[in-house]
């Protein structure tokens, strides 16, 4: 090898590491992408808030592409993204369903009757044990499930106005709602 | 007076004695437990993020180790859980990544480097010796 | 006002430093005495003034100033005057202050007793520590004011987090930053040597004794961080390979590694180009390690609230320091000549291979800690790269490397021969061999690790014993006592022997507890006893105490070994209404053969608690270990050899004429 450009060896290496730590800067190490997005969304039967004695069939779903939010009364940034649920729910172009996640059932009511109720339905998740099929770490997360019951995409966290605009909406245009 | 002293010695000692014994396991299976534990040291608490599911407080860490114990119970294999967590929170959740095309390098770099550089090293070395007459130095 | 002081004092010290950056280089290149002489004057009076700002802000938390933004957000009018202290480095801002006020002492240091350097030389060293301070100060300036007001001030602060409430917090980063700051030195010298062109035997000597203290305080600080971790997060773990602490490992190992190439350089004048280039490697890797806490890229229990403003000037500073290093490395490195020859088996040979060892090393905790941001942007998704990779892979390099600790200093300088060091190491290897069998036997259970890592161990220790032994008998002057053949050997070779039994007693310290730790979660109530081998635990109930800034449940337990009482323990729970933070207060009876761990759970009905005991066998051997290594440090450094300050060989130069 050229004597001078063996010594450059340590420069080209520190430069590929800072493109890597540029590139870092603009990346969420908090964000975790779920690996369910592009399977089938895990298929689950339980009851549904306020509607005592009836069980929500996941499975009844097919055929419909569908939002599942999952949020809880005890969730602070749930009420951030609440109001944009209920415009959501005012155009009515997409079903939702809330999963509350871990919550007791007069605490998530209370919640739906002192914020309005964007829900087509709300299931419950007691004991967290759907929350965990669907990997589901932080509160509050929303999945788009198509028509054939695959999850289509999944965002953490509460969600905004461009989430909504730059990600939900193009997939429901593509999707044919 | 004395009979009723004795007596509230007498019951008070008993009861202490009652009182006092062995302390129990948290766990009604231990072995289990340890098995959990080995496991849990090398999963990643998503909420908490940089520490171990078996020392998380975390409420999803607690329910992850209640599902854990739940599948163990049924027999299914460290490896099957694993798979079962990974497949719901992807490879983030092992603290030991697997060995794969992607991380080929981090898993074998670290050695290629330390045989790549003690080759170039003895042949630096022996390039030099060949060159010069060294006499050892005592000092 | 007086925080005012702070920040003008601030601002001037960046001018200053810009002046002592830049002019004594113009000076020392068109050879104009006036500019070179700005040099000295500028350092001293822009560290003083750094110092002097960071005086103010601690005068700021001293005074509870909560018109202080940056004091509201990291203290409280409640929490103890030393927590308070420490505070001004409990957050991002004051840590970059303490950071700077740090390189302003070593900047003084520097400008005390290096003046046995030339001319030139000096002036240059002093002006690339400038250049230094001059990017830390704008960055601090411009994106991490410590002394931004607060209008109206707030009425009390948010406290400092919970966890950072211990003694631990007040020694644990400024001894950290003093090892972490001290490679700037090293770095400086380096690069001064590169624009010098005076890249020689010299040059390694002046080093050595910098980049001894650096890595003495390094190893200290990341001792006590271990330490501090180990008690206060109340589940017994010392070491958890987290990216902060992965970043203070790393200079330190590049650190180890320059001390001992430094050696083969000072003594050879050989591999100047490959020491001149871990210099600049050791520096570069603490200020990466800056980047990583402050940026936020990677997910640490370190890191603090974070901005990417913040991250992208720290990048900037390192392709400006780091990149121009190299820069000038790849430049002038081409240029810079051979040393003596020496032997492939050889003592120069044995230390350059442990440098191959370490580098491998670090490299390995590098990769570790940066793979998953590797993969991420690459688009790979997220991946986690925690201790069961380092256990492996870092454990599995630095094993040959420990090794050969035990034959290179028995090696000759410039040729050994491999069969005389081996006779001279045929006891070492029977005692080793023969503990590695043996002490597993005594702890109860036989593994590979722990035989290997006994044997390790014990063949550190036992060869270093052999070698302070032959250098007695082959230098000892005949008639002369023990005790003078033993003041004859220099303080620096007791100084190598002193690091070397110190990374035997480590190595001892965490095999045994990785192997023969025992951990019990049990359900107390009141009066009962846990037995755990011959130990007893009686718990004999909780009790609510009241601190100065928490409430705590406070348990009671008697520990007895053999039905002998040996300590009592007081484990507890505390609330920090603040904060509103519930924190683990393990209680520790520690000892040489083992450490008893006690920490509360949770408390469950009628007084009964859950109760964690941890059985740490030789962990205290850890600590210790880094302990002796450090102590090993400072002998060196007290040899005549390496005193910093020296006469001026310019003086020198004169009386030999």
């Amino acid at each position: 090898m050229n004597r001078t450009l063996k010594f450059l060896i340590p420069l080209a290496l520190f430069l590929v590491a800072v493109g890597f730590l540029f590139k870092g800067l603009f990346l969420n190490p908090r964000e975790v992408p779920s690996p369910l997005v592009g399977k089938p969304a895990p298929t689950f039967t339980a009851p549904i808030l306020g509607e005592a004695g009836k069980k929500f069939n996941s499975k009844d779903m097919q055929g419909q592409v569908w939002l599942l939010n999952v949020w809880a009364s005890w969730c602070a940034a749930c009420r951030d993204e609440h109001p944009l649920l209920m415009q959501m729910a005012e155009t009515k172009r997409i079903a939702t369903y809330g999963l509350a996640y871990k919550d007791v059932d007069a605490d998530a009511q209370q919640v739906l009757i002192a914020m309005g109720n964007p829900y087509n339905k709300v299931i419950t998740d007691a004991d967290g044990k759907i929350g965990i099929d669907y990997g589901v770490y932080g509160v509050p997360e929303t999945y788009l499930i198509d028509k054939a019951g695959v999850i289509r995409y999944k965002h953490i966290g509460p969600l905004t106005p461009e989430v909504l605009l730059n990600k939900i909406v193009p997939l429901l245009k593509e999707l044919g709602v | 007076m004395k009979k009723l002293i004795i007596l509230t010695f007498f019951f008070t000692h008993f009861f202490v004695a009652a009182y006092a014994g062995q302390a129990k396991p948290i766990s009604d299976d231990p072995a289990l437990e340890a098995r959990l534990k080995a496991m849990s040291q090398e999963l990643r608490c998503l909420v908490c993020q940089n520490s171990t599911l078996a020392d998380s407080d975390a409420p999803l860490a607690e329910d992850l180790r209640k599902e854990i114990r739940t599948q163990m119970r049924a027999g299914k294999s460290d490896q099957e859980i694993v798979d079962y967590l990974v497949a719901r929170y992807g490879d983030f959740v092992r603290f030991r990544p697997p060995v794969n095309n992607a991380t080929a390098i981090l898993w074998f770099g670290p050695f290629l480097l330390l045989f790549v550089g003690g080759f170039v090293l003895y042949r630096v070395l022996k390039k030099q010796a060949r060159e010069g007459d060294i006499r050892a130095k005592d000092e | 006002m007086i925080p005012s002081i702070g920040e003008l004092a601030l601002i001037l010290a960046f001018i200053l430093a810009i002046i002592q950056g830049t002019l004594p280089l113009v000076g020392v290149w068109k050879n104009q005495t006036t500019l070179m002489n700005l040099a000295v004057p500028t350092a001293r009076a822009q560290s003083l003034l750094i110092l002097i700002s960071f005086a103010v802000l601690m005068y700021a938390f001293y005074a509870n100033d909560f018109s202080v933004l940056y004091v509201t957000s990291t203290s409280n009018s409640q929490l103890p005057l030393m927590y308070r202290l420490a505070a001004v480095w409990g957050g991002h801002e004051g840590s970059m202050l303490l950071w700077v006020a740090i390189l302003s002492i070593w900047t003084i240091a520097v400008t005390i007793f290096a003046n046995n350097l030339p001319d030139s030389f000096r002036i240059r060293l002093i002006a690339v520590m400038g250049l230094v301070s001059v990017g830390f100060l704008a960055f601090i300036l411009f994106t991490s004011n410590p002394f931004d007001r607060l209008i109206p001030a707030a009425l009390d602060g948010r406290d400092l987090n919970p966890l950072l409430q211990d003694p631990g917090m007040v020694f644990h980063p400024p001894v950290l930053y003093m090892g972490y700051v001290g490679f700037s030195v090293a770095f400086a010298f380096a690069i001064a040597a590169l624009l010098d062109g005076t890249l020689d035997n010299a040059w390694a000597r002046w080093t050595r004794p910098w980049t001894t203290v650096a890595w003495l305080f390094l190893t200290l600080g990341i001792a006590f961080g271990s330490k501090w971790a180990y008690y206060e997060l109340g589940w017994g773990g010392w070491w958890f390979w987290d990216a902060v602490e992965n970043a203070s490992f790393m200079p330190w190992l590049v650190g180890t590694a320059l001390i001992h190439s430094l050696a083969v350089t000072e003594k050879r004048g050989a591999f100047k180009v490959w020491t001149v280039l871990l210099s600049i490697c050791a520096f570069s890797l603490s200020l990466l390690g800056t980047f990583l806490v402050r940026s936020g890229v990677l997910t640490s229990v370190h890191a603090f609230a974070t901005d990417p403003s913040r991250g992208l000037f720290i990048l900037l500073y390192l392709v400006i320091v780091i990149g121009g290093a190299l820069l000038l490395f790849a430049l002038r490195a081409p240029n810079v000549g051979l040393g003596e020859k020496f032997g492939v088996v050889s003592r120069e040979s044995f230390l350059l291979a442990n440098n191959v060892v370490l580098a491998a090393a670090a490299a390995s905790v590098l990769l570790g800690t940066m793979y998953p941001l590797l993969i991420d942007a690459l688009g790979g998704g997220k991946i986690s790269v925690g201790p069961p990779y380092f256990d492996a892979v870092f454990v599995a390099i630095m094993a040959p490397g420990l090794f050969l600790m035990g034959l290179g200093p028995l090696a000759k300088w410039k040729k050994a021969s491999i069969p005389e060091i081996g006779t001279r190491l045929k006891l070492a290897a029977v005692i080793s061999v023969v503990s590695a069998l043996l002490v597993p036997s005594v702890m109860g259970k036989i593994t590979l690790m722990a035989a290997v890592g006994v044997f390790m161990g014990v063949w550190i220790l036992s060869t270093t014993l052999i070698l302070l032994q032959k250098r007695i008998t082959t230098k000892q002057v005949a008639g002369a006592s023990l005790m003078d053949n033993l003041k004859a050997i220099p303080l620096a070779f007791y100084g190598m022997l002193l690091a070397h039994l110190g990374v035997g007693v480590f190595v001892l310290g965490v095999t045994l507890v990785k192997g023969y730790e025992s951990e019990q979660d049990l359900r107390m109530e009141v009066n009962d006893v846990a037995k755990i081998g011959d130990l007893e635990f009686t718990f004999k109930g909780s009790k609510k105490v009241q601190g100065p800034n928490y409430t705590s449940s406070q348990g009671t337990f008697i520990v007895s070994e053999n039905t002998k009482e040996i300590a009592m323990l007081y484990p507890e729970k505390r609330f920090y209404p603040v904060q509103g933070a519930t924190m683990t207060e393990a209680d520790i009876e520690p000892g040489v053969l083992k450490d008893v761990y006690v920490s509360l759970g949770e408390p469950l009905e009628k007084g009964a608690w859950s109760v964690r005991i941890y059985i740490k066998p030789f962990v205290q051997w850890i600590w210790a270990g880094c302990i002796i290594m450090a102590l090993g440090g400072l002998l060196a450094l007290l040899d005549k050899r390496y005193r910093i300050a020296n006469k001026n060989p310019n003086k020198s130069a004169q009386e030999a004429f």
